[in-house]
């Protein structure tokens, strides 16, 4: 049905859910104390949010600027309108290679876009090497984390998975065992694949080139073996000037992973000229191709409401801190990316398919104080919440009972009589029936005892009969005892 | 001063107690109130169900009714977030800004007045203060356990424009984080323990209709807030705002936990003024409905508690 029938059978398993929650909590906590580490953390947001700032006011040029640069460098430079166009580009320049055999980083804008089932079609094999990412294609599953893709998995599962897809032993738990076993697995498809596809964390105008962060060397493997890397790189991506990339890898390893900085941040000016590429000459001329999509980004920038959202580096804070996502698992919003931001983003893209998300949230606020570009998450949940419900997409039974809530609520003198009678009904109806009534509040928890008075009667009675209040009395002079 | 006291709907008609013992402190601290009876809900579950227009409408009553007063005091960090935060964005009317600035908590209030100088309360028990998530993040009492915004200056201010406090909760002299009021008057009364919670500031699961929509994970998150209070041993947990404490209470009488639940104006009252002596009785109605379904009333010490001062 929706976020809340998945959500309510995720959390019916009570034991996922503690760990699940704790392995989350676990990194948010990892977070706090990589951040208390860095004194300048508040001022280091600020900054972050206002070079994206700039760099959203200023994304035509600056786009332009990257493509004449990256030109220059050697680079080919591709435009997408949208996920169709990207996944045909990709598709050209692998079929025009005679190319069957790719290896990808992680890349949530390559998820976005359906590429790997869409190469799949295409006779296209694609084997995603970060393995979190390799765990979830392996079982057919999307990723449930932005940048934990496999966090909703027990070891034994991964087990499982290993057995039935690599050849694992029965039982197979041990984290070492099940990396080792995956890594032999992908060094092979290292080699013998004929392109790389990575995503991009930062794309520079100011030099024509591309910032990709990882953990596992996989990006670098996949980009120095096969002679063609293809990036596919979100229009949200450009940021002004070299200078302005520190700001932002220090904000987003610790507020991914609680790590001062990624193992590896590859930094991708034109296409790799190693020794070996240059010793074996012009034959095998290695190749860089940057698609640049859309996909939506832009008509987002066209709303003031939402246009903040283009700001996220994909650092999955917000999931991490987010009580609801927590509890939930990302697979209870169905959409590529989950959480908080995810529940901004995704009914940017399709309102309709996405309208509930907005709501699968508490309205806490975590969200936005942890964001380390300072999104206002909260903010804008809010605000979809309006648009959403004012452009038809909220279910009925929710309108109706809001605006007979409304209609009672105006009318405090009826409201006071009708909760007089609500309270007094309560005590006479046996308690089942007015547990019914009250549900879903009364599935797992209790009614509150229900007082014979309102507030109003209790305080019209105590001005009336009780000794008049000491309202003239100067500060501090009404003793109390 | 004129203070326009309000009463959210729901502490209204489900626990009337909140308002006496609210109404209490105001008596005797000597701060002049009235209660406007044309009063209403403030508008805030409409506006976080999407439901602007109608949210508009109690907005704009709720300047009607309170413009005229120096402060409007509530004992809800909820409400008095929505007043402050979204009030001047939903009633064009030039005296919404002003009222959004002069709204407060009650425990910002009495923190305002310097209620607890000079002034002795006991309250001799272990306390779990439950963090509402919006009193904590919007009205900024204390520092959010992901926040670094107090280490450098400025400190967090509320949005509310208008007189008064930017954010209502003081910020320390060295402009670092600001503190919580609720827990400055609670750690005022003798005897009491707050207990350390692993997570100061996890939400409770309520979050508006969320509590009915969402039920599956409200309660989740509520049994999880339960249980990091019983594991630091807090008998009574208490917080700035109703909504936290029917949920966190309704879960925990279904499962027989013997936790029991009061509003920090409640702990405030009674240790500072004692069990109300009212025309109704002591606490009419923020006990139990029958004494064997519900927690053992407070206000008496255990045998062999310590005797703070009085």
């Amino acid at each position: 049905m929706g976020h809340v029938s998945r959500a309510r059978d995720f959390v019916a398993d009570a034991e996922r859910t503690t760990w699940h929650d704790a392995a989350l909590w676990f990194v948010r906590a990892k977070r706090d104390a990589a951040v208390d580490l860095v004194p300048d953390w508040e001022r280091l947001r600020d900054a972050a949010a206002a070079i994206k700032r700039e760099a959203l006011a200023r994304l035509p040029e600056l786009w332009l600027e990257f493509e004449s640069k990256a030109t220059r460098a050697g680079a080919v430079v591709h435009w997408a309108r949208d996920a169709a166009e990207a996944n045909a580009v990709v598709t050209r320049l692998l079929r025009e290679r005679g190319i069957t055999r790719v290896v990808k980083s992680k890349s949530m804008l390559t998820e976005e876009c359906g590429l790997n089932p869409w190469l799949a079609r295409h006779g296209i094999e694609v084997v995603d090497t970060d393995l979190g990412e390799r765990i979830v294609q392996l079982r057919d599953e999307p990723p449930s984390h932005i940048v934990m893709p496999a966090i909703h998995l027990r070891r034994s599962e991964v087990g499982e998975t290993f057995t039935r897809t690599l050849g694992a032993p029965e039982g197979l738990s041990d984290p070492d065992a099940l990396a080792a076993l995956a890594r032999r697995d992908l060094r092979a498809r290292f080699l013998a694949a004929q392109a790389g596809i990575t995503g991009a964390n930062f794309a520079v105008a100011e030099t024509g080139s591309l910032v990709v962060v990882s953990n596992e060397g996989n990006v670098d493997l996949g980009t120095a073996l096969p002679p063609l890397h293809i990036a596919c790189v979100g229009l949200e991506k450009i940021v002004p000037a070299k200078r302005d990339l520190p700001v932002f890898l220090r904000l987003l390893a610790r507020s991914a992973t609680g790590q001062a900085i990624t193992a590896y941040t590859s930094h991708f000016g034109g296409p790799l000229r190693t020794a070996a590429a240059e010793g074996a000459g012009a034959k095998t001329q290695r190749q860089l191709h940057v698609v640049i999509v859309d996909n939506g980004r832009s008509r987002l920038l066209g709303q003031p409401a939402f246009r903040e959202a283009l700001a996220c580096i994909r650092c999955g804070a917000c999931l991490n801190t987010c009580p609801v996502y927590r509890r939930s698992g990302g697979h209870s919003y169905a959409s590529v990316i989950p959480g908080p931001i995810g529940s901004v983003l995704e009914p940017a893209r399709d309102a309709r398919a996405h309208a509930e998300l907005p709501h699968a949230c508490t309205l806490c606020g975590s969200c936005s104080e942890i964001c380390p570009v300072q999104i206002p998450l909260d903010r804008q949940l809010l605000a979809w919440r309006g648009v959403l419900a004012s452009s038809g997409l909220h279910p009925r039974r929710r309108r109706l009972a809001l605006g007979f809530a409304a209609a009672l609520l105006a009318r405090p003198r009826l409201a006071a009589l009708a909760g007089g009678l609500g309270r007094r009904l309560a005590r006479v109806l046996p308690p089942a029936v007015v547990a019914r009534l009250a549900r879903p509040w009364t599935r797992e928890r209790a009614l509150p005892p229900l007082p014979a008075a309102s507030f109003r009667t209790l305080y019209r009675a105590r001005r009336s009969t009780a000794r008049p209040a000491p309202a003239t009395s100067a500060r501090g002079e009404a003793a109390p005892r | 001063m004129r203070i326009g006291l309000f009463i959210p709907c729901y502490v209204d008609q489900l626990r009337p107690a909140v308002g006496i013992a609210t109404v209490r402190l105001l008596e005797a601290f000597g701060l002049p109130f009235e209660f406007p009876e044309d009063q209403t809900c403030c508008g805030q579950p409409f506006l976080t169900a999407g439901e602007r227009a109608q949210a508009c409408r109690f907005a704009a009553r709720f300047v009607d009714v309170f413009a005229d007063y120096d402060r409007v005091v509530t004992p809800s960090g909820s409400c008095a977030a929505m007043i402050r935060s979204h009030l001047a964005e939903l009633v064009s009317d030039r005296r919404a800004r002003a009222l959004a600035g002069r709204t407060r908590e009650l425990c910002e209030l009495l923190v305002e007045c310097d209620a607890d100088r000079g002034r002795v309360g006991r309250f001799p028990h272990r306390v779990g203060l439950h963090a509402s998530c919006h009193a904590l993040r919007s009205l900024r009492h204390g520092q959010p356990s992901e926040s670094r915004a107090g280490a450098s200056a400025g400190g967090g201010g509320g949005e509310g424009g208008g007189e008064g406090p930017a954010g209502g909760a003081p910020a320390a002299d060295d402009g670092r984080a600001p503190l919580d009021p609720a827990r400055r008057l609670l750690a005022a009364q003798a005897g009491i323990e707050l207990v350390a919670l692993a997570r100061r500031d996890d939400g409770c699961g309520v979050g508006g209709i969320f509590c009915v929509e969402e039920e599956a994970v409200s309660c989740r998150m509520g049994h999880d807030r339960l249980a990091d209070h019983e594991r630091a041993g807090a008998a009574i947990v208490t917080s700035t705002d109703v909504s936290c404490l029917l949920q966190l209470e309704g879960l925990a009488r279904r499962r027989g936990s013997p936790l029991v639940f009061r509003h920090v104006a409640e702990i405030l009252a009674e240790g500072w003024l004692g069990p109300d002596e009212g025309a109704d009785g002591p606490s009419p109605s923020c006990g139990p409905a029958s004494p064997a379904d519900g927690p053992p009333p407070i206000g008496s010490p255990p045998a062999g508690a310590p005797d703070g001062p009085r």
